[in-house]
């Protein structure tokens, strides 16, 4: 492939998968040992909501108004799961099912009463996102790598993105130990003085901004598919943490490649004209990775008696 | 306008379309309560997202074989089969890896549904005429819909209703009580594939209608609804169907009233409505009653825990108990007990060791057994027990500071 | 009848004995009561754990013995009461508390090896982000020496067996350095020698001069492994050395028809032999 045609159309949209399906993979892995898996979920479908009343208060389809009421819904999302869980008594499945459906039941009939036309503001492109179309038309080949004004008129979906992969990256490494911990044994993360209920909360916010952040680039089907798969195929491969993590972030990476690039030539290859979609395609590669390592991995099966047992 | 659409006098379709709603929400009630008392509501998620590539690609044999693509029974015969091939996904992950059964419903749900849309992707890419049709089939569309398709949906809901009819003994005995019911040769497994293809029936049916993102709602909500007003699991059932009736009832002809109403999210907020008011003023179970409950609770603990500290003459630490203490005339102002707190430490001290005898006596095992520190004596045993206690205890003493 | 709390200096000779023992003891409960809904679990508890000694919280099933212990060190909320560490608040000495949960608590599916388990014990000496140096994994080894396990110190944890978890479990609490022990039945479904072994640990530590309180729900072996008995059927039914509160009148007390009266005389003896022979040597 010729620079000149890959950096400009490929280079950028390919960078911002790598790094949305890394940033979610990471608090993954932490979701999924904690039965939360399903948190991931939840944000990705209350993120419509969120951007409706973004829009209707602002009257902007701008980035940042819409990724701080997505990040809003996300919080009051999760809010409302654990007072229904608690409040109620319900099981958290339920709980979880209930305040989904309806934020986004919420949001569709916002936007179906609003008027949106005029704006690139629907559901589809809430679920898809819309990869592709985030091309770095500056560019004419590596060099412009170099090239300050081009690199000026990169997509801002790519900093954002790359500013949150690092924001995640940091908050891992960082809160590593305890998160550990409280994550293997919560009542001894207690009585060493973690605040685990905090620390629980903080990871449920760094998810909701990765799922926020990478929504706006690729649409929540990616998110939900990259919080779960990669992590999830991790733990078929290794009996080790730190392995897991390293395992997830490589399976995420492998998705968001061969999935772009299947969606982009895969049908030009079967002598199809167009392309399909790259988020629905770095998902369905996910789940083919998960089903090899579900089938093959060495560590596919339990090892210790669950919890309670 | 909205009259009318409640009283079914908005044309045929509305009415059918109405009337198939209602029974899909009672339906989809019932056997999301089953789904509900084992602890697998959001298995419905994955299967109603898993429906998304079987529509796609059904749409592309019918298509392929000169058909008109858009025919719903073949639609949902394809969701149906790729929802199933979803649920073996699941069940096989969960039976098979180490993976937790919530993990597992994820991945099936989010990589169904991206590979369901790449295959809308494709069919756009196409260029086959009105398929415009399959993206009803996320959020669900009723406007503009044919009678033949109403028909299928009215009967479909009818259905699987009769089936829950018929079936509802041995189901209800595999969701409360698996043991007992294979104990009396019901076969669980069986059972459980049963409630599995209903949710699958239910799901499909519910696809035009209320979309597949939101048909887990008609599987969940009311369940939990149904869940906050009683606590017999025969009544929770009949309750849910009910509320996901109504929900389903009051939603399409709301949104059969007036245009921009999209049925499925209306159903959605008519259901989480009758829930919200559930969560809040249901009694015993509610928010409300479980607050005051609670106050109350707490303050009877702390003014149980002072007596006995009075009466024994220890130190009370706890700021809340005092000002208790001392709202009820037991405790002055500087820390003296009244002439009623005296009176009453005395009581509760009494009774305690009146408690004391009711655990060593084997006799009365089964009335100790109601002890938690606040019950009061007189009011599980009868006069003449406690007399005999008090000879027992000797004399009333006074309490030594 | 007099019950005066306030006296002309606004102590009373009882606030200050108590706040005397308060100060002294490494673990103080007054007037705690925890619930689960509307019934309390633990009812207005009183406790007062002597140092140096290995003491046994025993009560039948649902007795809330291991809810009185998560209350005091703060895993579960408390309706009310007051709980002291080395006459401190909790939070100030939580740094002196090992704490050993119950086996069953934990996922043993989850990803992580035997050693990284007992490193764990070291996280308030680390923190976050204090590098792991050759003397924090020398500490880790010599702790699993002490229960018996250094040879698997590479194995994942699910591989074990139930008594080699508990012992892995308290590896990591040595690893904390802690004056108190806190341990959660300890030996519920556990093999006869990993039974011995963690009781010769926790006498090692006894004579360390540390402090030991076990919940604990075998009565045969109470008069055998510990100094004192905590016997609690939600409320306190008796508290003090072996010899004076573990008698078939307070066991049947706690346990009431639970208890058959032969087993109960049975264990009154054995802990009146047992006080007698202690009385001998």
């Amino acid at each position: 492939m010729m620079g000149e045609e890959f950096v400009p159309l490929s280079l950028t949209p390919l960078l911002i998968g790598i790094c949305a399906a890394v940033a979610c993979a990471l608090p993954g892995n932490f979701l999924l040992l904690r039965r939360q898996a399903l948190i991931g979920d939840a944000i990705s479908h209350v993120v419509l909501p969120g951007i409706v009343v973004a829009f209707l208060f602002t009257g902007l389809i701008a980035a940042w108004p819409m990724m701080l009421g997505a990040a809003a819904a996300a919080l009051v999302a999760v809010v409302l799961i654990e007072l229904i869980r608690r409040l109620g008594r319900i099981e958290p499945g339920a709980a979880m099912g209930v305040v989904f459906t309806t934020m986004f039941a919420g949001g569709v009939l916002l936007l179906e009463q609003t008027d949106t036309s005029s704006v690139h503001l629907d559901v589809e492109h809430a679920l898809y996102g819309n990869l592709e179309s985030l091309i770095w038309l500056d560019a004419v080949g590596w060099q412009s790598l170099l090239d300050v004004d081009a690199l000026r008129h990169l997509p801002p979906e790519l900093p954002r993105m790359a500013f949150t992969l690092v924001g995640v990256l940091l908050f891992i490494g960082v809160f590593w130990r305890p998160l550990m911990i409280s994550t293997f044994d919560e009542s001894f993360a207690r009585t060493l003085g973690v605040r685990t209920t905090m620390l629980g909360l903080a990871l449920v916010v760094v998810s909701a901004i990765a799922a926020v952040a990478a929504f706006d680039a690729v649409g929540s089907i990616i998110v939900i598919a990259m919080f779960i798969c990669p992590p999830a195929a991790a733990r078929m491969m290794t009996n080790r943490l730190e392995g897991q993590v390293l395992w997830s972030v490589a399976f995420a990476i492998v998705s968001a490649i061969f999935g772009y690039v299947l969606a982009g030539y895969g049908p030009l290859w079967v002598g199809a004209a167009d392309a399909v979609s790259a988020a629905g395609m770095i998902a369905t590669v996910s789940g083919v990775l998960l089903a090899i390592a579900a089938v093959f991995g060495p560590c596919r099966h339990r090892a210790g008696s669950p919890a309670g047992v | 306008m909205l009259l009318d659409a409640l009283l079914l006098q908005l044309g045929y379709n509305a009415s059918l379309v109405a009337i198939g709603a209602t029974l899909l929400g009672a339906s989809a009630g019932i056997t999301g309560t089953f789904l509900f008392l084992r602890k697998r509501a959001l298995v419905s998620d994955a299967i109603s997202h898993a429906t998304l590539p079987g529509v796609g690609v059904a749409f592309l044999i019918m298509v392929a074989f000169g058909g008109d693509g858009r025919n719903l029974i073949g639609l949902l015969i394809g969701s149906a089969v790729s929802a199933g091939i979803g649920l073996w996904c699941l069940n096989w992950l969960t039976r098979n890896t180490r993976l937790a059964e919530d993990a597992a419903i994820g991945a099936v749900l989010s990589v169904f549904f991206g590979f369901g849309v790449v295959i809308l992707t494709v069919i756009q890419s196409l260029g086959v005429g009105r398929q415009a049709g399959l993206e009803g089939f996320l959020l669900g569309s009723t406007a503009g819909m044919l009678w033949n398709d109403a028909l299928i949906i009215a009967a479909g809901g009818a259905a699987t209703l009769l089936v829950i009819l018929l079936m509802r003994r041995p189901m209800t005995l595999v969701a409360f009580d698996p043991e007992y019911a294979s104990a009396r040769g019901i076969s669980v497994s069986q059972i459980d594939m049963l409630m599995m293809a209903l949710v699958m029936a239910v799901t499909v049916v519910g696809l035009k209608v209320v979309g597949l993102i939101l048909i887990v709602a008609l599987l969940i909500i009311p369940p939990v609804t149904a869940r906050f007003w009683t606590e017999r699991s025969d009544l929770v059932v009949v309750f849910a169907g009910i509320a996901g009736a109504l929900a389903a009832f009051i939603g399409a002809a709301l949104s059969a009233s007036a245009p921009n109403l999209p049925t499925g999210p209306i159903i959605v907020l008519v259901s989480f409505a009758l829930f919200a008011l559930s969560l809040l003023f249901a009694p015993n179970r509610g928010v409300l009653a479980a607050v005051m409950r609670h106050v109350r609770f707490q303050r009877q603990v702390h003014l149980r825990q002072g007596l006995l500290a009075l009466a024994q003459g220890q130190v009370i630490y706890e700021p809340l108990t005092l000002r208790l203490l001392r709202r009820h005339g037991l405790l002055r102002a500087d820390g003296v007990a009244t002439e009623t707190g005296v009176a009453r430490a005395a009581k509760a001290l009494r009774d305690e060791h009146r408690w004391a005898l009711v655990r060593a006596d084997q006799s009365l095992e089964a009335t100790a057994a109601l002890y938690d520190g606040l019950r009061e004596i007189e009011t599980v045993l009868t006069d003449d027990q406690i007399r005999d206690l008090d000879r027992r205890i000797g004399t009333p003493r006074e309490v030594l500071a | 009848m007099t019950v005066v709390l306030a006296r002309e200096n606004g102590i009373s000779p009882e606030q200050e004995a108590d706040a005397a023992r308060i100060a002294n003891a490494p673990l103080t409960i007054r007037g705690l009561t925890v619930s689960y809904g509307d019934k309390p679990a633990v009812f207005s508890v009183d406790m007062t754990v002597e140092a140096g000694k290995m003491t046994a919280i025993v009560g039948p099933n649902g007795a809330g013995k291991s809810t009185m212990l998560k209350a005091a060190l703060g895993i579960v909320p408390a309706l009310s009461g007051r709980v002291n560490v080395f006459g401190a608040a909790l939070e100030t000495q939580r740094g002196r508390i090992a704490y050993v949960p119950q086996r069953a608590s934990v996922d043993w599916d989850f990803p992580t090896r035997v050693i990284d388990v007992v490193m764990m014990g070291l996280y308030r000496e680390l923190g976050l982000l204090k590098r792991i140096t050759g003397a924090h994994r020398a500490a880790a080894r010599t702790c699993l020496e002490r229960v018996g396990m250094a040879d698997f110190a590479t194995r994942q944890i699910g591989q074990l067996s139930g008594g080699q978890q508990q012992r892995v479990f308290l590896a990591r609490a040595l690893a904390q350095g802690a004056d108190l022990y806190v341990l959660d039945e300890p030996f519920a479904g556990v093999d006869a020698a990993t039974e011995k072994a963690i009781i010769s640990v926790l006498k090692q530590l006894r004579e360390e001069g540390k402090t030991v309180v076990v919940v604990h729900h075998d009565l045969a072996t109470v008069a055998d492994y510990f100094d004192n008995v905590f016997l609690i059927n939600t409320r306190k039914i008796a508290e003090g050395p072996v010899q004076t509160a573990f008698t078939a009148e307070t066991l049947q007390a706690a346990y009431g028809g639970r208890l058959a009266t032969a087993q109960v005389d049975q264990l009154g003896a054995a802990a009146a032999l047992h006080t007698s022979q202690v009385g001998a040597t």
